[in-house]
């Protein structure tokens, strides 16, 4: 086969011999799948502009480094433990490999089973195989297939039926070398009744690099599972984050996504909806210099009286590009489908863009669906009539810009969480602390 | 305190202040009325530094300095206080938030420390008893899904805190019914003092019961065509200020 993008020849050259070191070697079925991946890699390279799905983002910075797999898991505690949750049982991908010794999950109850995947494929492979690639169906694009081929490690979650996890579950994405590929695959699954809250932190000590993390998430009925990812990944990285969910009757599944870093990012979260399952995707990007961070999400209502919200808000300036892609396909079997959809930005420079794309596909006949999109600039009013109480401009902007994004760090019920985000946010738009 | 001499004024090179004369003594309040177009809310909003009014000649001296010189928060540093005919809602910025804010750029200003944190809350609660709001509006984003008499008293609650030299009311009655009029007239009089002077502009007689003006003016093409006591004001309401309009070409 040829690859359509010439570009990818360096990656498929280089595949050999890192598959030689990809875990599940002596397992068939992997390298089956793997195989599949390729193939689909080798045919379409990474995804280009003219794919429907990827028409606002190019990848071509992938291209001009060839990123690697590295096995380093060099990483400096101490910077590292400034992004660690405290109240949170915690694992640590080092450069994409489960790191045991830098996890925290020896007060891990039993209800609960964590393990690397490389773990789980030399001891219950079975485990995996039941749940690879079957979130992923309807999302499948050449960035997948690479993932598929590529993954050198992840974490397997289980949360047995009816189990409430108390704490909160940190997965620390972490990169600490030059152009490392960091490939994980990751598979959550949470049986009938239970409930997880995970929290995923993408950081970068070196400031080029990629990573490329795919969650599968299973939710049984009536479980409950809220993710709150947190992409604060170096300056000149590559970022590419997808999670798929597969939500059973019942479910509830909320995710609340803040992009703050990265030179390129894409984040995808797509969820199937069963009969009376919820699904609420929450987001804010700030996007500054050159960077551009594309969300695409999608939700497929299945089956009928589930209910879906989504709210995205971003905040672009200098040059820095927004992608906002909302789609919600709701099958002529998914009646009473209750859906909302809104996407908010706000540009602070001329030379900032947002592309926002609200898509609603309404295939059944009693649904109650509504979207809506703004792109705006800060209101001059409302800077001047902070000015006219003593605050300055450049404060008066901050203060604005500070408020307008942190409606969605509000929505944040973790508190340490909450005040990490923060101060992330007073960073960007130093308001006035009170 | 204030000392306006022959301003003349333009928005998009179309003049709307044609040589305004105006002074105002420490403690005096002085109302300004005028018809529609007259040019009285382009007044209040020149005072307050508002972009898009092009000054073409004249001056404001405010206790000696260029007002005019000033960036609006340096105005509102140095003690002029707008408030607002139509008030800005800012979702997301709570008013303790912004009243704190501005009390604190004020403070620095004057080179004294920022206040502490539970002498606010005194000194911004007795304010807030004194409007008769509720304590929750403090912890409400300003002005955000407020009514209109709530947002005018609102207005009068930032003047109450920051206890500005010079307090520009501008239109504060419109839109208030009889009850709200009486609450932030009773605002405005309890702020009154031997320093601190008032401009209040109004297109109604009604709000000059509530607050006892020392000098009225009518203001009518640019210009203030004649200027008198509180009784003024009440010929106004008589005979409109048709017969005052032919003064001033």
């Amino acid at each position: 086969m040829m690859a359509a993008d010439q570009s990818a020849y360096a990656y498929l050259a280089a595949y050999p011999e890192i598959a030689a070191n990809l875990p599940g070697s002596e397992s068939a079925w992997l390298q089956q799948f793997r195989t599949e991946g390729l193939s689909v890699f080798e045919a379409h390279g990474f995804p280009n502009l003219r794919d429907e799905e990827w028409r606002y983002t190019n990848l071509s910075l992938l291209n001009k480094t060839l990123f690697t797999p590295t096995a380093s898991q060099e990483v400096a505690a101490e910077w590292l433990n400034a992004f660690r949750l405290e109240n949170a049982y915690s694992v640590v991908l080092i450069n994409g490999h489960f790191s045991a010794g830098l996890s925290q999950l020896s007060e891990l109850p039993a209800e609960v089973a964590v393990h690397s995947v490389a773990e789980i494929l030399r001891d219950n492979p079975q485990r995996l195989q039941n749940h690879l690639g079957q979130a992923v169906g309807n999302a499948e694009h050449s960035l997948l297939a690479f993932n598929s081929a590529w993954f050198a490690d992840g974490v397997m979650i289980d949360v047995a039926a009816n189990y409430q996890l108390s704490k909160p579950l940190q997965i620390l994405h972490v990169v600490t070398s030059a152009e490392a590929l960091a490939a994980t695959r990751n598979i959550w699954v949470l049986q009938a009744g239970a409930e997880a809250e995970i929290i995923e932190t993408y950081i970068g000590s070196e400031s080029s690099y990629f990573s490329a993390a795919v969650n599968e998430c299973f939710l049984a009925a009536n479980a409950g599972l809220t993710v709150y990812k947190l992409q604060a990944d170096a300056d000149k990285s590559c970022h590419f984050g997808g999670t798929y969910v597969k939500q059973a009757r019942d479910s509830r599944f909320a995710h609340h996504n803040f992009a703050f870093g990265a030179l390129l990012a894409r984040s995808d979260i797509h969820s199937d909806l069963d009969v009376a399952s919820e699904c609420q995707l929450n987001g804010l990007y700030l996007g500054s210099n050159r960077q551009h961070i594309d969300n695409h999400t999608r939700i497929n209502h299945l089956k009928p009286h589930a209910i879906s919200r989504e709210f995205y808000k971003g905040v672009l300036d200098n040059r820095a590009r927004g992608v906002f892609q909302g789609r919600v396909v709701v099958v002529e079997d998914a009646q009473h489908t209750d859906s909302e959809m809104n996407n908010r930005n706000l540009l602070l420079s001329t030379d900032a863009e947002v592309d926002t794309k609200p898509q609603l596909e309404i295939y059944a006949d009693d649904v109650k669906c509504s979207h809506g999109v703004t792109v705006g600039q800060l209101e001059e009013k409302s800077v001047f009539y902070l000015q006219s109480r003593g605050v300055d401009a450049e404060a008066a902007r901050n203060i604005l810009t500070f408020a307008f994004a942190n409606e969605m760090v509000d929505k944040v019920d973790n508190a340490e969480l909450k005040a990490m985000l923060l101060e992330q946010l007073l960073a960007r738009f130093p308001a006035i602390s009170l | 305190m204030l000392s306006i001499k022959n301003l003349h004024v333009s928005i998009n090179d179309k003049p709307i202040l044609k040589g305004l004369t105006l002074d105002i003594n420490p403690g005096e309040v002085h109302a300004i009325m005028g018809p529609n177009g007259a040019g009285k809310s382009t007044l209040s909003h020149v005072l307050s530094g508002k972009p898009g009014y092009e000054v073409t000649a004249g001056s404001v001296s405010y206790n000696g300095k260029d007002l005019l010189e000033m960036a609006p928060e340096i105005r509102a540093r140095e003690g002029v206080f707008l408030a607002f005919q139509y008030p800005v809602e800012i979702p997301g910025v709570s008013n303790i938030y912004l009243l704190k804010a501005a009390l604190n750029a004020m403070r620095k200003h004057q080179g004294l420390p920022e206040v502490d944190a539970m002498d606010f809350l005194t000194i911004v609660k007795s304010k807030v008893k004194l409007l008769q709001m509720d304590e929750k509006f403090l912890y409400r984003a300003v002005n955000e899904g407020f009514s209109g008499g709530e947002k005018k008293r609102n207005e009068i609650l930032q003047a109450a805190v920051l206890e500005p030299n010079l307090c520009i009311l501008d239109e504060t009655d419109s839109g208030l019914d009889i009850d709200a009029l009486r609450i932030v007239s009773d605002g405005v009089n309890s702020l009154r003092s031997a320093e601190r002077s008032f401009l209040m502009i109004t297109h109604y007689q009604r709000l000059l019961d509530y607050i006892k003006p020392d000098v009225v003016h009518v203001l009518a093409d640019g210009k203030i065509v004649k200027s008198g006591g509180p009784e003024l004001a009440l010929e106004l309401e008589e005979k409109g200020y048709s017969w005052l309009e032919g003064q001033a070409a």
